[in-house]
């Protein structure tokens, strides 16, 4: 069954489309009142303003692969707790919370599967699980997908959904920025294309890694990209920031991605690409 | 006078009383006596002081206002240092420093974060929190080095990258990720040294390297302890648990295997003696330099490769947990 066909009372990001008597919702974005299913039909676009919701990993997974093609890889990959880190509560327990939120190990899921027939390795990101965030299995995951890839020269398309580095695994999760970024230039100088697309919001050591590594880089519309959060920038240069900052626009508009790909396109625009880029 | 911390206040007393005997008339006998006294004093306080630091009042040495830096370690152990400037596309970057220089009859190409020395000077050199051009232009010079075969010595000393809005326009993301891609796959030795503070993302972006040194007193970090607690205590007066809590010490993230070797300090830290504290990094960097210009250049890559493959904490698979489908 296709994602749009589930009811969405079991889906956990509800709350992010506030639910008017059943049948309608609420757009976070535009406010405007919206009819369920057309937003369903619609990838969970705002038919009003276009906004994109958030799509959970599954829903990703199922909007991109050709139905019943994708293969999981490595979901047993626990992370642990090199530093017994503790704030105001243990790490295991924080991430106890998020295992029980989205029934996932850690916050990506990593496996291969078809798009319009083409086998691709891919890796979507789940912001749920504590936002996102880049540990030791996060990293880790990214390798051996980008590895397996490697080995069988299919081309890797990465959706970032994520708020960094994991704090909570301190300075090993920052080097899952250099681990990452090694694995990419591997596959780099095997041509293998490597496909970034990045979603609302991309941000700190992820983006400074392998998002922004790639041959091509999209974006869905509107979606929040940076290197340092907007907070930060605020505080440290003490003036509001222009509407508009960190947008998928103006990352555009400064050059720093390919293209804004409407979700509706996505499938479509991926093929193509991989079209021009696979070696003949 | 040096600059005391807030935790040196019991030393600074006592010096200041020396200070102040010495000039006042030491030939006197009692004077003598009163001196001897003072300075066997210091000294057990030094130890006590020094002797067990905790994390935090480490990151207060690491950042401390006349820690030595690339420009002062490049004069004590490198002779013909030639600074080079500019990314060639938007600026030249004060806030990191790079050229060539000769180090023990072999020229090498070294990079750092500059803090900078007086108000006038760090604020020219922003603290030393580079924007993309910085990254940018130490990304030029090391592909100058790979070039014509000079290995690479990295100074690390920066609170992080800048976040400001030219920043994220100019793509400090960006910057920071295609300096960790080249790096992986440069094909002569790197060495970084973390010498004061390694914040985050803005201290890899010149670390990925085949060695990496860290002096006793530094911290490589993947936030700082003050934003760290911001965000998990929601309340920064926490800093002192949140240094603790993130290991960010030499001795700890050689344990974790992130960093190679920890340089030994002179006792209260490398601004009290510069000169020791730079003739122990020439040692080490020696070392360290001449095993690895002993290794072919793909093999330097491969073993850097490797090296940060190991990176990894994962929790042992219990035999039950098998790998299942995803089901929604």
């Amino acid at each position: 069954m296709a994602w749009f066909q589930k009811p969405t009372s079991s889906d956990p990001e509800k709350g992010k489309l506030k639910i008017v008597e059943g049948m309608w919702l609420k757009c976070t974005f535009c406010r405007g009142t919206i009819y369920r299913k057309e937003v369903e039909r619609s990838f969970k676009v705002c038919p009003k303003c276009g906004y994109h919701f958030p799509l959970s990993a599954n829903e990703r997974i199922d909007l991109l692969m050709d139905l019943g093609t994708f293969q999981e890889w490595d979901s047993e990959l626990m992370p642990d707790d090199p530093l017994t880190f503790v704030d105001s509560q243990p790490y295991p327990a924080r991430l106890q919370v998020s295992q029980g939120n989205t029934g996932r190990k850690d916050a990506i899921v990593i496996g291969d599967g078809r798009i319009k027939g083409r086998l691709i390795a891919l890796g979507v990101f789940d912001f749920r699980f504590m936002g996102g965030s880049m540990g030791s299995v996060v990293g880790e995951k990214i390798c051996r997908a980008i590895n397996r890839a490697l080995e069988a020269r299919t081309p890797f398309l990465l959706v970032t959904a994520s708020g960094g580095a994991r704090m909570q695994e301190g300075t090993l999760s920052l080097m899952q920025m250099a681990k990452t970024a090694a694995s990419i230039a591997r596959l780099d100088e095997a041509r293998v294309p490597f496909l970034s697309l990045l979603t609302d919001p991309t941000f700190g050591g992820v983006t400074a890694s392998v998002a922004m590594l790639g041959d091509v880089i999209l974006a869905e519309p509107k979606a929040l990209i940076g290197f340092a959060g907007p907070r930060v920038i605020e505080l440290t240069i003490k003036q509001r920031l222009p509407d508009g900052f960190q947008r998928a626009e103006f990352l555009l508009e400064h050059g720093m991605i390919d293209a804004i790909v409407p979700r509706p396109h996505l499938k479509d625009t991926i093929d193509t690409l991989l079209n021009h880029l696979s070696p003949r | 006078m040096r600059d005391f911390l807030e935790f040196e206040k019991p030393l600074k007393e006592i010096e200041e009383r020396i200070e102040k005997l010495t000039k006042s008339g030491p030939e006197k006998k009692s004077v003598q006596r009163l001196l001897r006294m003072l300075k066997s004093r210091l000294t057990k306080k030094e130890l006590e002081v020094y002797g067990n630091l905790t994390s935090w009042q480490i990151t207060q040495i690491a950042r401390h206002p006349q820690r030595p830096s690339i420009l002062e370690f490049v004069d004590s152990f490198c002779q013909d240092f030639i600074e080079l400037h500019g990314d060639r596309t938007f600026g030249d970057d004060r806030a990191i420093v790079g050229g060539f220089a000769t180090f023990q009859g072999r020229s090498l190409c070294v990079i750092g974060h500059e803090k900078g020395q007086g108000v006038k000077d760090r604020v020219r050199r922003n603290f030393g929190m580079p924007n993309p051009e910085g990254y940018r232009k130490a990304l030029r010079l090391m592909k100058l080095a790979e070039k014509f075969n000079r290995p690479i010595v990295t100074f690390i000393d920066t609170p992080g990258a800048y976040p400001g809005v030219g920043a994220e326009e100019r793509g400090q993301a960006e910057a920071i990720a295609r300096n960790l891609f080249v790096m992986a796959r440069l094909k002569v030795p790197i060495v970084a040294v973390i010498t004061g503070e390694g914040g985050s993302g803005g201290a890899l972006a010149l670390g990925v390297a085949d060695r990496v040194l860290m002096f006793e007193h530094a911290i490589y970090s993947v936030i700082s302890p003050e934003g760290c607690a911001a965000i998990l205590w929601e309340d920064t007066t926490k800093a002192p648990e949140a240094a603790s809590a993130l290991k960010m010490t030499g001795g700890e993230l050689l344990k974790l295997g992130i960093i190679d070797e920890v340089i030994p300090e002179p006792l209260g830290g490398a601004h009290r003696e510069v000169e020791v504290t730079a003739q122990r990094l020439a040692k080490s960097l020696s070392t360290h330099l001449s095993q690895l210009e002993a290794q072919t250049g793909d093999k330097l890559v491969t073993a850097r490769y490797e090296k940060f493959s190991r990176m990894t904490a994962l929790a042992p698979v219990s035999p039950l947990d098998t790998d299942h489908p995803d089901t929604n």
